[in-house]
């Protein structure tokens, strides 16, 4: 056995494991962490692919980005997993045959028989081309307008996100950086010249005056 | 010449040789980094010590220089406590993700021509993606940990170095279009050429000179991710105690304390790396070499630890709106600028 296969094997088994543990660990926050897990073997599966700018895309965007958000959500609700387990036989019936409908799509595109995946070769890279240079060419010049599209959807879908959750609340208290910025000396000091002001010297027994 | 002695044991070792190799420079790195990472914290207490007019420590060994190694073994003999309501495991886990991710990324870090664990073509891409995982250490510890300390530390933390990283991933980009390259060997190979190299001048060749803005933009957001003085609110002393690390002891503790060193070095070596070029001599009649990294990351670990005697606490939302209001906009902007530059008769990248 070659030592990539062996690595195979190793990505697979882990990450089949923690995808099974995302579903049945009885905490959230162990599940969520699980699913980074599997992403991670993911990535390593991919490596082993030589695709090596989605495994390491992989790694930043989901595991770098998206799943340390959702953890903070997670960690901050209060879920209370007895409940959440309730409903589990009674859904089953309906997630096994979702389940089971996608493994038989997936069998479908991967044996290549109907679906001729076998069509679409393994791109050759030439020698010395990496894999991040190859997938830029054609990104950005066969495929430079889907992109770009993509790109400006996805921008407005972040405007459209932050604009629905952005609320002026009429007792927020904010502050402005710029005016603070902009403050001057005058606008926070008086300096008032006046006599100094002493109490009424008090001779003390010896006869000088307290300091 | 380092093939002739090596190829008899190669022979000798046979297909276990890769392995052995490799561990032996894994080796080669990280004892000098721990040795580095000891010293850093004397370094530290010194240069503090003196920028307050005080001696600093003195005791331990000759002019202190003991200390790092009496704290280490009084750190090693502590007990380690776990807190009773704390999560078994990850209380644990959450030590080993902040400290791996710190010693994982010097794979890529090359210490002169040549001279690197793993000379990938994705070397930057490897660098931001284990960089990103280092967040997890520190929520991890700050949930386990179950106290409200350790959480609020740990919320500041993780939001404060998920905003940074996107400052320095768009500062990176400005780099990589210069240097037209993912591999920092490249990166730095590239920042020998230019007009002033030619003329025995190289250090205005470097990257920091063309992208100036960017290049204080990186090494502010370097301190920041860093979780350091002045944008250290993460363990804000008089607000949190120390954080996420307010429930560890011993060698727990210890191994939080060695991440955030070990990646002080780290991100001294990487802002060495793209910008103050790397390996290579300032003037031309000296040779390149390691002894110039060593120094370029010296200098940079002292402006740390100068900026920690120096600055005063940041607000922590001044901290997100220098961030994204002002990093974020203006490495954009220096993006566009460098591309017009690129492209246009007077760019000095051919």
């Amino acid at each position: 056995m070659e030592f990539t296969t062996f690595l195979f094997y190793l990505f697979a088994a882990v990450m089949l494991f923690s995808a099974l543990r995302v579903i049945t660990a009885r905490n959230p926050v162990h599940a969520v962490l699980f699913l980074v897990l599997a992403f991670f073997n993911a990535a390593g599966l991919w490596l082993l692919l030589q695709a090596e700018f989605l495994a390491i895309a992989l790694i930043m965007v989901y595991v770098g980005a998206v799943m340390v958000l959702f953890l903070f959500v997670v960690m901050m609700l209060d879920i209370n997993i007895e409940r959440l387990r309730h409903g589990f036989w009674g859904h089953l019936p309906l997630g096994a045959t979702i389940g089971a409908i996608m493994v038989v799509e997936m069998a479908t595109v991967l044996t290549g028989k109907y679906f001729g995946l076998s069509n679409f070769p393994a791109h050759a890279l030439p020698v010395g081309e990496s894999n991040t240079k190859a997938l830029a060419r054609i990104l950005f010049t066969d495929y430079v307008y889907p992109f770009e599209l993509a790109s400006v959807i996805l921008l407005v879908a972040i405007i459209a996100a932050v604009m629905l959750t952005l609320r002026q609340r009429k007792d927020t208290k904010g502050m402005h950086p710029s005016d603070q910025v902009a403050v001057k000396r005058s606008d926070r000091l008086r300096i008032v010249a006046m006599a100094s002001e002493n109490e009424s010297p008090a001779t003390d027994s010896k006869g000088g005056t307290p300091v | 010449m380092m093939n002739a002695f090596l190829a008899p044991i190669q022979q000798w070792l046979g297909p276990v040789f890769p392995l052995l190799w490799t561990l032996l420079k894994i080796v080669l790195i990280l004892v000098p980094l721990m040795l580095s990472v000891a010293y850093l914290t004397f370094w530290e207490r010194k240069v503090l010590g003196w920028m307050h007019v005080r001696i600093g420590p003195n005791r331990v060994g000759p002019w202190g220089l003991l200390q790092p190694i009496a704290d280490g073994l009084k750190l090693f003999f502590k007990e380690v406590i776990l807190p009773k309501v704390a999560d078994r495991e990850l209380y644990f886990v959450g030590p080993v993700l902040a400290i791996a991710p710190a010693l994982a990324m010097w794979a890529v870090i090359p210490f002169s021509d040549g001279w690197v664990l793993a000379n990938i073509d994705a070397g930057v891409l490897y660098l931001l993606a284990v960089g990103s995982i280092g967040v997890y250490g520190i929520i991890i510890a700050g949930w386990a940990s179950n106290s409200k300390y350790a959480f609020l530390g740990a919320m500041r933390s993780s939001a404060q170095m998920i905003s940074y990283e996107v400052a320095m991933g768009l500062a990176l980009i400005s780099v990589l279009m210069v240097s037209s390259s993912l591999n920092l060997s490249a990166i730095v190979h590239a920042q020998a050429h230019g007009y002033f190299a030619a003329q025995g001048i190289g250090f205005l060749s470097w990257n920091w000179l063309p992208l100036l803005p960017v290049f204080a933009v990186y090494l502010i957001s370097g301190v920041a991710e860093l979780n350091r003085a002045p944008f250290d609110v993460v363990e804000g002393e008089s607000e949190i105690v120390a954080g996420h690390m307010v429930e560890y002891s011993g060698m727990s503790f210890a191994m939080f304390f060695l991440a955030e060193y070990a990646n002080m070095i780290l991100v001294a070596a990487m802002v060495s790396v793209f910008f103050l070029g790397g390996w290579l001599s300032p003037v031309g009649f000296l040779p390149d070499g390691f002894f110039w990294l060593a120094v370029k990351i010296s200098a940079v670990l002292f402006f740390f630890l100068w900026i920690r005697a120096t600055f005063p606490r940041y607000r922590y939302d001044q901290i997100m709106r220098l961030g994204w209001k002002v990093f974020v906009p203006l490495t954009l902007v220096w993006i566009l600028v460098v591309g017009v530059w690129m492209m246009s008769p007077l760019t000095i990248w051919k």
